[in-house]
């Protein structure tokens, strides 16, 4: 579902000698439905960089990246939003969204944005958010004044709200207590079990075990570091 | 399927210096595109080479009509050409004074993009003019006052309604949140893509402000000196732009 074929990723810094850093050399994998994997590696090794690549966020140098049938190395930008629409959700470690809106409409947004009924998505929505422990009195505020650890789990309601095929997941257990990250380790269970390719990151190593198939180490493919 | 705008080669030059230069995409309905770039990088010119209000030295526009398909709209009449920016287009100009009649209430503004596409009964335009004062979060009360009388916010929100009230299919917005202040600019964000969504527009975005177009648009074109200096998706433009000159606009911007 998820396949990387030799990718490769630099930095130009135009603005500073025209530096060129490369990051990535010779990127591979393969994540199956129904597969979690997990990425490892110290810190600026490249996990991040490999989920922004993998998203279209960050532009490949070389290389390919499929997600389904497509390149996203090569794709439009159109056809990355519909990717990213229909078939490949992110779940960041930040929530960004639009000053105002209620906390019940940017957890249902992607599933309006794919059609659903919007009562239907609201019903969803308002189910994930209960099952998160966010309280009820909070669901008609924006989440732009939560705390940290409450905008984090509405950013993981908005992420599992539409049933992709395949997840990226960065750190999303991180700075949540024992009852909501045992809530978010089921919902990777659940999009497991329903056949969803996952790319996580997850510093958390107990979790990592329980719901990963595999480890990738990215020091791998970082330049200069592989033996 | 078909793009509702395909841009092709546009030029437009001021005697010998150039506007803008070699200007192609293609925008597919429900798209929103961002156009960034410093004062004098050619945006607002792209724009009204676009929307019919400056005249390409070379190019072509092209709408896909509902009546005939595709059509070039810079060889078109100007009858028909004046027809699609009252039905099919809308324009949100920076100053709202510019889209907004001064001397006329507001329900009297909406109204009268109504009645240019043929609305002739006063109950019916009243109704859905006050039904889009309430889509812009306007009071119902104030129907009857001049835009003189309004914010700089309500103008600009007013100036929207009036826009919209005939379900166009395309707007082009310049700078649609410039001297706004942030709380404003916040509100009608919300309500721009909100509006975006639920009517299924497209729309061409042309501002300063990166902010705004992380939140609205799908796309993003920079341009410098009259050229397009790069295209793509919004967050990969902004997160990891290629060309020297984002590198510089994106570096540039102030960290909340």
């Amino acid at each position: 579902m998820i396949e990387l074929k030799d990718v490769s990723k630099s930095f130009t810094l135009h603005n500073q000698g025209s530096a060129v850093i490369p990051v990535m050399e010779g990127a591979s994998l393969n994540v199956a439905p129904g597969e979690c994997v997990a990425l490892t590696g110290a810190s600026g090794a490249g996990k991040s960089t490999l989920m922004r690549v993998i998203y279209g966020n960050y532009l490949a140098a070389s290389g390919q990246v499929l997600v389904g049938d497509l390149d996203v190395a090569k794709a439009e930008p159109r056809e990355i939003l519909a990717l990213r629409r229909e078939t490949l959700g992110y779940v960041s470690q930040f929530l960004r969204v639009v000053p105002r809106v209620p906390t019940l409409e940017v957890v249902a947004e992607p599933l309006l944005a794919v059609g659903c009924e919007k009562q239907a998505a609201l019903d969803k929505a308002a189910g994930l958010l209960a099952r998160l422990n966010i309280p009820e009195r909070l669901w008609t505020l924006s989440p732009t004044t939560f705390s940290g650890g409450e905008q984090q789990r509405v950013n993981i309601a908005r992420g599992f709200a539409h049933e992709y095929p395949a997840m990226l997941l960065d750190e999303p257990t991180a700075s949540l207590d024992a009852q909501n990250r045992e809530t978010v380790l089921s919902l990777i269970e659940e999009a497991k079990a329903r056949g969803a390719a996952i790319v996580g990151i997850f510093h958390d190593i107990e979790a990592r075990a329980r719901v990963c198939d595999r480890e990738i180490d990215v020091s791998a493919f970082t330049p200069g570091l592989a033996a | 399927m078909t793009p509702l705008l395909q841009v092709k080669g546009i030029e437009k030059r001021y005697g010998a210096r150039i506007g803008c230069i070699d200007v192609s995409f293609d925008l597919y309905p429900g798209e929103v595109m961002g156009i960034v770039g410093e004062s004098g990088s050619g945006k607002s010119t792209l724009l009204n080479c676009m929307a019919g209000h400056l005249e390409p030295d070379a190019g072509q526009v092209i709408f896909d009509t509902r009546a005939e398909g595709p059509v070039d709209t810079v060889t078109m009449s100007e009858p028909e050409r004046r027809m699609l920016s009252r039905t099919d287009w809308a324009f949100v100009h920076q100053h709202a004074r510019d889209g907004l009649r001064m001397s006329v209430s507001a329900g009297g503004n909406i109204g009268e993009r109504l009645m240019a596409v043929g609305d002739r009964h006063y109950g019916d335009i009243r109704d859905r003019a006050i039904d889009w004062l309430g889509r812009v979060e306007i009071e119902e009360s104030r129907v009857d006052d001049r835009p003189s009388a309004f914010s700089g916010g309500m103008q600009q929100r007013l100036q929207i309604a009036r826009n919209l009230v005939t379900g166009p299919r395309l707007v082009f917005m310049d700078e649609p949140t410039g001297g706004l202040d942030v709380s404003v600019q916040a509100r009608l964000l919300d309500l721009l893509r909100g509006l975006v969504r639920e009517m299924g527009l497209s729309a061409i975005i042309v501002t300063h402000d990166l902010a705004v177009v992380r939140l609205l648009a799908d796309r993003l074109m920079v341009m410098k000196d009259g050229h397009v200096v790069e295209a793509g998706l919004t967050d990969q433009v902004l997160d990891d732009p290629q060309h020297a000159y984002t590198q510089l606009l994106v570096s540039s911007v102030l960290q909340v």
